[in-house]
């Protein structure tokens, strides 16, 4: 029998273990692995080095993202490391039979993004793949993390993965979000609150009104967004505005087998009296945009606020490491954070590049004109994101804005295309990491949402979206 | 997987805190297929200036600890991808054993997996070693497995603590996939009742 009181982790953890081990160990089956060519070349080598079989290609699909130009791609691709790995990845799939996505496909995207898209993951599911923000999934009610290759290669031999339980952690955002803040908002004020390892060793279940109220495109930014609080995963119960999203896409199920699916999802959500090992409730209304200043996504603060000092930190350890963000990204104590002027703009990633996420960036830019000396770069999250996009116009805004509209991939989120910053270059950036160099050696990075990044373009420096008028008919 | 039993070398000081896995190895150095090779560009950015010449400063680069095979941190070592890169890299360096008051749970799990001992030691225990480490290749810290204890340069004997599984996996160098294969009869167990309670699941087809 099982304990009334579980949360949704809880359940979906329970309903996947093949045999407990002596010391708590489990064999954890997954039902969806997703692959993608930066993680697993060296996966499918240990396989072929062990005379190993893909046990479930039917619960596997590859694609690629992060290297791949998001240039014209009819061309070949120039760099040569780059094509390597799609190259090796393409013959990988073709060996061991796994289903695959490929560049010239219009279902190709970021991998995250089309898990989602495609109806591929769903609710109570367990999902991996070798990569850490495979955490996005969680806003299907799924418990879905990153693994490293030796797991790709685990999942693919076995079909499960040996680990412990996570402990249970539950933020709970309650009331509205005031207008123009959005689910980045949301997930970076988290952030800034309970620091990038405030989630560690814990799954993170969101939950309360404000979450309630987010379309899944909102819940999967935040979901996306739980690794940088440190957290193995995140999870959102999956309620009917999960089930109208599933309802109907490609590899969802059915008809009959539909609703027998939404019977057994709807078991899923946190019982009323499930137990969280740490609770954090947030006040929606008192969230404002949100930007980051520093070089760790904890570093964030209100758009209406300013750059620390990092005399004023006690911890010595701590004030180290604020000067040297400072340093890093060139910015001074005290500095008004509108005052703060950009070179680049990316609208884009596994975080902010669903068609919703477009809409937003279009409702600014309508009518208006990216900054002189500025680039901006506006890159969806899939091929049919992008054909989406066009039908509603958006891409024709975005043109008429000096916005670049760009083919379907990681683009400038990590510096592993050709599309980076160069050295010193300042960019707003709807991503999810502004380490040091992370969009290319020595360039600099603000995280914030899609309007705001928009609000950059066209301003040329961080600016509050709320301060710029947005007429709702704007698209 | 190459066993740990008693790692006895030079610890490397790296007292900082939150190290990412882009500073461990940068995503560029990410396009390889293979698992070696990456020692070079560990710390990349840290280890060299723009024009690529290595910074005098930066630990590894000091004469005493260019073969470390230890390195001490501070407080969320690891954080960011799941990339294993980043053990990889430490890896192909020569470090077999971190050090930190607590790691990221990616970059944990992605350690054990390629032979490297992530030890978690409280942040005083940790700035001790590290002050150890400041005496360079003579202070030489053993890492012993079996008996879950570091011993500082003097002999001190400090405990640790680790998940009695992944000790046995470190100690016999034992393959996962293996050890999860024993399984097999469950994993057909599992699959086949999944078959008719959950008969809703559609398979992966990309038509
Ligand atoms: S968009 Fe960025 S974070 Fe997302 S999968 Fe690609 S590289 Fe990783």
């Amino acid at each position: 029998m099982q304990a009334s009181n579980r949360t949704l982790f809880d359940k979906v953890w329970d309903a996947h273990v093949v045999e407990k081990l002596p010391d708590g160990t489990c064999v954890l089956y997954i039902d969806r692995h997703l692959v993608h060519e930066v993680t697993s070349p060296q996966a499918f080598e240990g396989l072929r080095m062990a005379g190993r079989a893909v046990r479930r290609p039917d619960a596997t699909i590859a694609v690629v993202d992060h290297n791949i130009p998001t240039s014209d791609r009819s061309l070949p691709i120039l760099e040569e490391d780059s094509r390597i790995q799609v190259e090796t990845l393409e013959r990988n799939v073709a060996e061991f039979a796994v289903p695959y996505i490929p560049v010239r496909d219009a279902r190709q995207g970021i991998v995250h993004v089309i898990g989602p898209e495609q109806g591929i993951s769903l609710p109570g599911f367990t999902i991996v793949c070798g990569d850490s923000h495979t955490s996005t999934h969680g806003a299907m009610g799924a418990l879905a993390f990153g693994i490293g290759t030796s797991e790709v290669e685990h999942v693919l031999a076995t079909q499960t993965l040996l680990q412990k339980p996570a402990k249970n952690m539950l933020v709970r955002v309650d009331g509205i979000l005031p207008a123009g803040c959005t689910a980045k908002d949301i997930v970076l004020t988290i952030i800034g609150t309970i620091g990038t390892a405030g989630g560690n060793g814990h799954v993170i279940e969101f939950g309360g009104e404000a979450i309630r109220a987010l379309d899944m495109a909102g819940r999967m930014t935040v979901c996306n967004m739980s690794i940088e609080a440190g957290a193995r995963a995140g999870m959102i119960a999956p309620d009917e505005t999960t089930f109208a999203y599933v309802e109907g896409r490609p590899m969802a199920p059915k008809g009959e087998a539909f609703a027998r699916a939404c019977d057994y999802w709807r078991t899923l959500p946190s019982d009323a009296d499930a137990i969280y090992d740490k609770t954090v409730v947030i006040d929606a209304a008192l969230i404002e945009p949100q930007v980051t200043w520093g070089t760790s996504p904890e570093a964030v603060a209100g758009i209406t606020a300013t750059v620390p000092d990092p005399d004023a930190e006690p911890d010595e350890a701590k004030r180290e490491q604020l000067r040297r963000m400072l340093a890093y990204m060139d910015l001074t104590a005290g500095q008004k954070m509108t005052d703060i002027a950009i070179d680049v703009v990316f609208i884009g990633s596994c975080t902010n590049s669903r068609i919703e996420d477009m809409r937003a960036a279009a409702a600014v830019a309508k009518g208006r004109h990216v900054a002189p000396g500025v680039r901006a770069l506006v890159v969806p999250g899939s091929g049919l994101i992008k054909l989406q996009a066009e039908v509603e116009g958006l891409h024709t805004i975005f043109l008429d804005a000096g916005f670049e509209w760009r083919e379907a991939g990681c683009s400038m989120c990590l510096g592993m295309n050709p599309d980076k910053l160069t050295p010193g270059q300042r960019c707003a950036s709807t991503s999810n990491r502004n380490f040091e160099g992370r969009q290319g050696p020595g360039g600099r990075t603000h995280l914030c949402s899609p309007a705001m990044a928009a609000a950059a373009a066209v301003t040329g420096r961080l600016t509050d979206v709320r301060a710029l008028s947005i007429s709702q008919e704007r698209v | 997987m190459q066993a740990f039993t008693t790692l006895t070398g030079v610890a490397a000081p790296l007292p900082l805190a939150n190290v990412d896995t882009d500073k461990i190895i940068p995503a560029r150095f990410l396009k390889t297929i293979k698992r070696t090779g990456l020692g070079v560009h560990l710390f990349d950015t840290l280890r060299y200036d723009e024009s690529g010449a290595e910074r005098p400063d930066f630990v590894l680069n000091q004469p005493a600890f260019r073969h470390a095979e230890i390195l001490i941190a501070h407080e969320n070592f690891g954080c960011g991808s799941s990339r294993e890169h980043a053990p990889w890299a430490l890896l192909d360096f020569g470090i077999r054993c971190v050090i930190a008051p607590d790691f990221a749970d990616i970059f944990h799990a992605n350690c054990f997996k390629n032979g490297i001992l992530p030890v978690r030691l409280s942040r005083e225990i940790c700035d001790t070693l590290i002050e150890d480490a400041k005496l360079g290749g003579n202070a030489r810290v053993t890492v012993d497995l079996a008996r879950q204890v570091v011993v500082r340069p003097g002999g001190e004997e400090i405990p640790f603590e680790i998940d009695a599984f992944r000790k046995n996996t470190m100690l016999n160098g034992l393959d996962d996939i293996g050890q999860t294969m024993m399984h097999a009869p469950s994993i057909d167990g599992f699959e086949s009742r999944e078959k008719t309670e959950k008969s809703w699941m559609p398979a992966v087809s990309v038509g």
